[in-house]
């Protein structure tokens, strides 16, 4: 009851994706998916750059 | 100025050996190497963040104790913090570990880094799992009842017994974290100690006086 | 070989450590108040003994039955919970699981069956059942437990109401009883609180409840199943242990998962593996892999473009 207090209820039934042997919740990919982006945007954008010294 | 001479006592040596291996400008340092500018290198940070962040949600689990989060909203509240800044630092940690790799950081005398970032890694891995089973719900019955099979068929379930949770608890809030918290200080130590690894080709500007080890 | 500086003495530039810090501390602060906020946490509720001997009451005298008679996991699990020849497993020739040997003994009968039952007060019944059951010979207790158990095993339903008659001794009896007891909460109290008053060992009430196949059935359609990647799975459509993704592989894969010894030779594998991640700048080839994959190249592009030869 608490938890349908979140505006994103996560408790309904799972949905998982199958491609042959693998089997992964859609959750679990997101978050990979997120990780592999955020490494690749850390690879790809411009850094800020301070002060140069000598 | 010159320091005074330390003494030859005990706490002399330590000091003087702390002062060689880690002097004021290198553990605090305001400048870094001119290759450090790229956003792959805040992950660590990031990792570090998320880390005080999962101590001090799961700080609050343990002032209330275990049961709280299952009676009160607020308690349930505190074990999402804590749970979303597991996801947060085990997500952040991983990147960092694939940047480090790609960087080949243990270059240099800088192996006991990777060493100790990688029992990080594996000692988090420990720490989340005696997590899930201390939650005292299905997932903990299911996950302990599981586990056990893996642990006993290697025979380290005869003193480390997941279905116990008195001792699944203590082993989540204190001995686990007190052995995480501690390598994760002897890794930044060392980061600071031998600085961050440098490009794998040097500009011949940057060589001078440089010290290159192979 | 890889080389590299152990000490830089080249070009610096200004880099703030502490505001970079706080910066990342206020920034993983906000997320994680916000992912808290928005998507809560699962809080799947807990099974006891008392709710599954009344939702699923079969389940629990047949498990009950397979306690009495030596037949369940739990009663031929081998180290560290009893003796059971060969059910130790093994990597090789080595069992360490048999090394470590019989540190939690149960005795599924004793400790899940007629232990409890001596505590039930006030029923002739069940005295004069507990009372046969404990004058007789272990070779009688163990063929009317297993005529039981059979029985049940082919009952429609596993019903008791369905057992084929035949002699069973005391052992309908004593199930009839363990159920009721089950159902009131006694028998939760009575698995937890041998010996002792404060208890902290979960030990014996997750066993009998992991031997029956209530709790298996509620895991499953939450796909925690150990054949469905269920180590990284959470329940609900929450993220899990998504780190986990390797060690749960290899019981999707033969040889793994079709041996007897897939806990021990996974968990050896994996202890091998976690060893080389450890070793990584020692292990030649694996070290010279970001030689070879050019995302240094982008990482320090600035800086390689800067290279005046």
């Amino acid at each position: 009851m608490l938890v349908m207090g979140a505006p994103i209820n996560l408790n309904h039934p799972g949905h998982y994706v199958h491609w042959g042997v693998i089997q992964i919740s859609v959750a679990n990919l997101v978050v990979i998916s997120v990780m592999v982006v955020l490494f690749v945007l850390a690879m790809l954008l411009p850094f800020p750059k301070g002060r140069n010294r000598r | 100025m010159t320091a005074p001479a330390l003494s030859r006592t005990w706490t002399g040596r330590l000091r003087a050996r702390a002062e060689q291996a880690l002097p004021p400008e290198q553990l605090l340092p305001d400048h870094q190497p001119v290759y450090v500018a790229s956003w792959i290198y805040v992950f660590g940070v990031l990792t570090l963040a998320a880390f005080i962040v999962v101590l001090v949600s799961g700080g609050v689990l343990a002032l209330k104790g275990p049961q709280w989060w299952h009676r009160s909203s607020t308690g349930h509240y505190f074990n999402s913090l804590h749970l979303w800044s597991v996801e947060l630092f085990m997500a952040f940690m991983v990147i960092h570990l694939w940047g480090k790799f790609f960087m080949a950081a243990w270059r240099g005398r800088r192996a006991m880094t990777w060493i100790t970032g990688a029992v990080c890694f594996l000692g988090s891995i420990g720490t989340a799992f005696t997590g899930y089973l201390v939650q005292s719900n299905l997932d903990s019955q299911w996950i302990s009842t599981q586990a056990k099979d893996g642990l006993n068929s290697a025979g380290v379930g005869a003193f480390f017994n997941v279905l116990d949770f008195g001792q699944m608890l203590m082993w989540h809030i204190v001995l686990l974290p007190l052995v995480v918290g501690f390598v994760i200080g002897i890794h930044i130590l060392q980061v600071r100690r031998r600085g961050v690894v440098p490009p794998m080709e040097i500009d011949p500007r940057d060589l001078v006086a440089q010290n290159v080890t192979s | 070989m890889t080389t590299g500086v152990t000490k830089w003495a080249g070009r610096t530039r200004e880099y703030d450590l502490v505001k970079e810090f706080v910066v990342a501390l206020v920034v993983v602060s906000v997320l994680t108040v916000a992912l808290a906020a928005v998507f809560s946490s699962p809080d799947e509720k807990q099974i006891t003994i008392s709710t599954w001997s009344r939702g699923a009451p079969n389940d629990f005298v047949l498990t009950a039955a397979t306690e009495l008679d030596g037949t369940s996991g739990t009663a031929t699990y081998g180290a560290p919970y009893n003796h059971t020849p060969d059910a130790a497993q093994k990597i090789g020739p080595v069992s360490l699981q048999h090394i470590a040997g019989v540190t939690h003994p149960i005795d599924t009968v004793a400790d899940f069956v007629v232990g409890p039952l001596t505590g039930v007060p006030a029923d002739a019944a069940l005295a004069a059942a507990l009372a046969q059951w404990q004058g007789a010979a272990a070779g009688q207790q163990q063929k009317w437990a297993s005529g039981y158990d059979d029985a049940l095993s082919k009952a429609t339903d596993n019903d008791p109401a369905q057992v084929k008659s035949g002699d069973y001794g005391p052992v309908p009896v004593m199930l009839t009883r363990l159920l009721t007891m089950a159902q009131s909460g006694g028998l939760d109290g009575a698995l937890l609180a041998q010996k002792q008053f404060f208890a902290t060992d979960y030990t014996k009430p997750l066993l009998f409840i992991a031997d029956g196949s209530y709790l298996e059935d509620r895991a499953r359609a939450q796909h925690l199943g150990g054949d469905q990647w269920g180590m990284m799975n959470e329940t609900g459509n929450y993220p899990g242990q998504a780190w986990l993704w390797l060690y749960t592989f290899w019981y999707q894969v033969k040889p793994f998962s079709t041996s007897g010894n897939a806990d021990a030779l996974v968990w050896g594998l994996m202890a091998l593996l976690s060893l080389a991640l450890v070793l990584v700048p020692f292990i030649p080839g694996v070290r010279s892999i970001p030689r070879w994959v050019p995302i240094h190249r982008l990482i320090w592009r600035d800086y390689y473009r800067g290279i005046r030869t």
